[in-house]
């Protein structure tokens, strides 16, 4: 690893660690308020669904800026198996994050409850009601978001796995604190 | 590439991050109440309906027994005063909504004794939503989901009597004397002849928020307007395990059946937060406006079978008050919700049907 070695652009680390606090969040949300009949729920529902919409706001956001900024390559010693669970942990990463507002809202629209965000802020249904989609969208969104949950375990310890034993430079490619030129990931 | 690791260092950094990663699992499995089976929780509250009523797929886990209805709400206007509900504004909108019978047995007789309920979804000009279910008692048993759910225990029925052991509601009644009174309260209530003469209140305290944020703590009743006169069973050897749904389905048929929206104004010493205490009786009532339901069906196939009456389905211009039991309820009927919607194709049919509904309405 060297001071030279290629980082994440700048707008990529914001978004990234933007979004890895508010999906972990949201995970914990999603789980606290299935499995309490508490005061909690009202609160911990009002918070899930702007900030799922938050999420998929942001997804969209980052498939952009990945156009615009791609990653750095992979280090060129790595193993292709590690390679290839890189590369599709991070295409199943995309997509849960990009599938699991959606089925969200899709899931409120067929049942049908209204989404309402905050206040008077309610947004339109996406599906029409539907009972038995909505039995399929319900357990997904649960189902989906333990698999999400799971795999950003395995991304996380993967990216501990770069930074404290392989040491090669993956880890800080978008750990780093260093600012950076847009594109500078080149 | 840096200096390799020794051995021993890189299985002591694989294991400092393998005890990370379960660290993190661990409180994913906490906060989702895996680690804390005691936990009330929704799961908790489906499995003691199941153990009080057994198992009925398809169905509402409670007030399982009930028929459909639609009609509209013509209000006055005169709760503007204290919302900015759209749907209080002076006009009309249109009403889906449920009769029913509290109890998680779709297919129980119909008694006097059994406490009977109401649930409206209401859809304003804006497009949002009120729905509410409301019961023909005037104080709710219980002021919290805990309380609840050891009153769902306490009434399970001894597998050789048939009865709830007294021995289990005593122990329970003594750690809650608030659903002592309550229950005491609810004796003494009068009970109509049906469902058409019943009246139906919130039980759970509500916040009607005008335009400058004022909020003001309300209940609500639906109060029967010109009901039909009371009916004597007519069944020559006492009333059949439908009565009360039958003389429901034959008084729509013949006109529609209406109930004044009343909004009780609170004062800010009544409790909001404990649905087993009346408010005193002397308090201001908004007569919001008329309910007016002019069609029966089946819940086979009826528009208010895949409603959830979610208590927390509130317009902007109505919040929910600091009652934990909304909270509950949102929580424990969208997990019925759920389960029902997934077993659809295992329910079998309602105890009022299609069919017999139009036998009832004397249109077979």
């Amino acid at each position: 690893m060297s001071a030279s070695s290629p980082t994440f652009s700048a707008s990529s680390r914001v978004l990234h660690w933007t979004m890895a606090v508010i999906v972990v969040a949201m995970l914990f949300i999603g789980a606290g308020m299935a499995a309490t009949v508490s005061d909690r729920y009202a609160v911990l529902l009002s918070i899930h669904k702007p900030l799922g919409i938050a999420i998929l706001v942001l997804v969209l956001i980052r498939f952009l800026n990945r156009l615009i900024c791609p990653p750095p390559p992979l280090p060129s010693d790595l193993p292709a198996w590690q390679q290839l669970a890189a590369i599709s942990s991070h295409y199943l990463l995309y997509g849960l994050m990009f599938l699991m507002p959606l089925l969200g809202w899709s899931m409120l629209s067929a049942a049908p409850y209204p989404v309402v965000l905050f206040g008077s802020l309610r947004l339109p249904p996406i599906l029409p009601q539907s009972a038995s989609l909505y039995a399929v969208l319900r357990p997904a969104h649960t189902y989906l978001g333990y698999l999400l949950f799971a795999t950003i375990l395995a991304h996380l310890g993967a990216a501990l796995f770069h930074g404290l034993i392989r040491r090669d430079g993956v880890l800080q490619s978008m750990a780093s604190l260093r600012g950076g030129e847009i594109g500078d990931g080149k | 590439m840096s200096a390799k690791l020794s051995l021993a260092a890189a299985a002591l950094r694989l294991g400092a991050i393998g005890a990370l990663l379960l660290a993190v699992a661990a409180a994913f499995a906490d906060v989702a109440g895996w680690l804390s089976p005691q936990r009330l929780t929704q799961a908790s509250l489906m499995e003691a309906f199941s153990r009080l009523n057994g198992d009925h797929p398809g169905f509402r886990r409670n007030h399982a027994k009930g028929l459909c209805v639609s009609g509209w709400f013509d209000s006055t206007g005169a709760a503007t005063l204290l919302s900015k509900s759209a749907m209080l504004a002076s006009g009309r909108v249109p009403v889906i909504g449920r009769f029913a019978l509290a109890g998680g047995m779709p297919m129980q007789a119909d008694a006097a004794s059994a406490v009977r309920s109401l649930a409206l979804r209401l859809v304003g000009p804006d497009g949002h939503e009120w729905r509410t279910g409301m019961n023909d008692i005037p104080v709710f048993t219980v002021n919290s989901a805990q309380a609840f759910y050891e009153q769902l225990l306490a009434s399970k029925p001894d597998a050789a009597t048939g009865k709830a052991d007294p021995r289990a509601m005593k122990a329970f009644l003594d750690r809650h004397p608030e659903t002592a009174r309550a229950l005491a309260i609810i004796a003494s209530r009068p009970v109509s002849s049906g469902f058409a003469d019943s009246t139906f209140n919130s039980l759970d305290a509500f916040r009607l928020v005008d335009e400058g944020g004022r909020s003001t703590p309300v209940r609500w009743a639906a109060v029967p307007l010109e009901p039909p006169p009371a009916e004597t069973p007519t069944a020559p050897n006492g009333p059949d395990k439908n009565y009360l749904f039958e003389d429901l389905i034959a008084q729509i048929h013949q006109r529609p059946l209406k109930w004044r929206l009343m909004i009780i104004v609170g004062q800010p010493q009544d409790p909001t937060a404990d649905a087993t205490i009346p408010w005193p009786a002397d308090r201001a009532q908004i007569d919001a406006g008329t309910v007016i339901l002019d069609r029966v069906s089946s819940e086979d196939g009826g528009a208010c079978t895949d409603i959830n009456f979610d208590p927390l389905v509130l317009p902007p211009g109505i919040e929910p008050s600091d009652d934990p039991l909304l909270s509950a309820r949102s929580a424990t009927y969208a997990r019925s919700f759920s389960l029902r919607v997934e077993e659809r194709g295992a329910k079998p049919p309602s105890a009022i049907t299609p069919r017999e509904l139009r036998l009832a309405e004397g249109t077979p």
